[in-house]
């Protein structure tokens, strides 16, 4: 069986494409650069799609924990403690175990005249289910980033907006909020780096790989206990999240250099690689 | 048993940091040392865990340590073994050389699968504290060291008197950042095989496990949600030890936690 048909059955496994049924002997480095490869198309689709949902929330969540209101203040406060103060991992059995108590076949909210049913049962699958973790726990840490950026802001620049009468939500946008991105954006890259390396996370919690489709590390640990020996899938995946790594570096270093265009070279804040590592 | 995991989990943390801690600093003065082999080593201990998942560190170190051991002690206590030790999906060695030996008592085995747990935190955490450290070396002022050559000392009293009574100052917020970290990891022995929290909280919650089958219903909830009150309560807890640490080593530095603390004394 050459490479090619490899990567043909297996290339599109995670996602229940191709060949049913995994490798059972034979396996080569063919085989386990691809389906550790196609793993990895999960650690995309959970870290591209929390982070981007993530960002949103993460900036009101800023905002409302820089607010005076405490009504604002406070649950924003207590949201990023539970999640930055408590592992992933526990969150995500957390999460499984309640998802799992939500009725199976649905939760009937009556309307009176009709009744809504809403289905749950979807919710207990990783994908969704582990996507809202991560998207919550994403969140969490954004904010606390944004939170720290908005608190640095020279006070320079809020005068001079206020000197040009720009108030509420048009300084916000024209003079706060750039400004508070500019700040954020190396520890952001660092977040979002650290967020993809938890999504190997998913399925080694209470989330099941459906028909055995997992995520990068989980194809890394099949071959590892079928082979018992470790140190070749370790190694595949580990390249595997070095090129993802680079590639995000690369793509923030793009937006981070756009955010900061209008500066002086010198003051350029450039990117540094320091990933934090576990939540 | 749940109430003894939770002292696996502290033990862990106890034994696991000083050992990090002088990992990380063997890592960082062999990233700074002079020697060049020596400084590769150190440079690529610390580069490791960059860019990599831990979690692979996790799956794959107890493996690679368990397997390395086995084939040393295989090397030495059966020379006259001739097969090879990889047979196509198989690790094989012969009978004395496994680790635990199979006719040990289980407390044993218990105490090797903790032992190997504890080295690969200790080696993962090591790397990350070498990263910290090495920084924190690079932030002491240039010219402290420079001043302290210029009175005739040699570089590795410089290095003793000068630079790392000075560099703790520096680590000090990344290697408390560092301690949150390895809360927030102890879970992850699950992983590793060991019965520690997470496994005993499944066990027990679990309506019929497989080990017994309960009089109650599911309260797996209930014994995570006690787990995140439990280390919510442990990063409080250490936030605010840390706070009065810092305080005590910024005391007298040239940095601005410890002019803000001149200013408030006069």
């Amino acid at each position: 069986m050459s490479c090619l048909e490899i990567i043909g059955d297996y290339g599109l496994r995670s996602i229940g494409l191709g060949e049913r049924l995994l490798p059972r002997t034979d396996f080569t480095l063919c085989h386990q650069f691809t389906l550790i490869g196609s793993g990895l198309i999960w650690n995309l689709y959970f870290g591209i799609l929390a982070l981007s949902f993530g960002f949103f929330l993460a900036n009101a969540l800023a905002l409302a924990k820089a607010s005076r209101n405490p009504w604002l203040r406070k649950p924003a406060e207590w949201f990023v403690f539970v999640f930055r103060g408590s592992p992933l991992f526990i969150q995500f059995f957390l999460a499984y175990e309640l998802l799992v108590l939500l009725p199976r076949a649905g939760i009937d909210i009556p309307l009176g005249v009709t009744t809504l049913t809403i289905a749950t049962s979807w919710l207990t699958s990783a994908w969704a289910g582990a996507l809202i973790v991560l998207f919550l726990n994403t969140a969490a840490y954004s904010a606390q980033i944004f939170y720290g950026a908005l608190q640095s802001i020279p006070k320079g620049e809020i005068e001079a907006a206020d000197a040009y009468g720009l108030t509420g939500w048009n300084k916000f946008r024209r003079v706060l909020w750039p400004t508070m991105m500019r700040l954020a954006w190396p520890s952001y890259t660092n977040e979002a780096i650290f967020l993809f390396h938890a999504t190997t996370l998913v399925f080694f919690s209470g989330f099941p790989a459906l028909r055995q489709n997992g995520d990068a590390l989980y194809y890394a640990k099949f071959f590892a206990d079928k082979t018992f020996n470790p140190f070749v899938p370790y190694p595949i995946a580990a390249f595997y999240f070095i090129l993802l790594t680079l590639a995000l570096i690369t793509l923030f270093g793009v937006i981070n250099r756009r955010l900061n265009r209008h500066l002086p070279g010198a003051r350029t804040a450039r990117l540094k690689v320091r990933p934090q590592i576990i939540r | 048993m749940f109430y003894s995991s939770f002292l696996v989990v502290l033990v862990l943390m106890a034994v696991t940091a000083p050992v990090a801690l002088a990992f990380g600093f063997g890592g960082a003065l062999a990233a700074r040392s002079t020697f060049w082999p020596l400084r590769m080593f150190g440079k690529a201990y610390t580069a490791m865990v960059r860019g990599v998942p831990d979690i692979v560190f996790f799956l794959f170190v107890p493996v690679a340590l368990d397997q390395g051991l086995e084939y040393l002690r295989h090397r030495i206590k059966c020379p006259d073994w001739t097969e090879p030790v990889r047979q196509g999906n198989d690790f094989v060695v012969c009978a004395a050389a496994k680790l635990p030996l199979s006719t040990s008592p289980q407390w044993w085995h218990e105490l090797y699968g903790f032992s190997l747990a504890v080295a690969t935190f200790s080696v993962v955490f090591g790397a990350f504290a070498a990263n910290v450290i090495y920084g924190a070396m690079q932030a002491v002022p240039h010219a402290q060291l420079e001043t302290a050559e210029a009175y005739g000392m040699s570089r590795r009293q410089v290095s003793r008197r000068v630079l790392i009574p000075q560099m703790w100052s520096y680590a000090l917020p990344g290697l408390s950042n560092l301690w949150m970290i390895l809360i927030k990891a102890t879970p992850l022995l699950f992983l590793l095989g060991v019965a520690d929290i997470v496994y005993w909280a499944r066990e027990l919650g679990a309506t019929k496990s497989a080990i017994y089958a309960y009089p109650h219903p599911d309260w797996r909830v209930w014994y995570f949600l006690f787990l995140l009150v439990f280390y919510l309560g442990m990063t409080r807890l250490s936030e605010t030890v840390l706070g009065h640490i810092t305080a005590r080593l910024s005391r007298g530095q040239a940095t601005m936690a410890g002019e803000a603390q001149r200013k408030a004394d006069t």
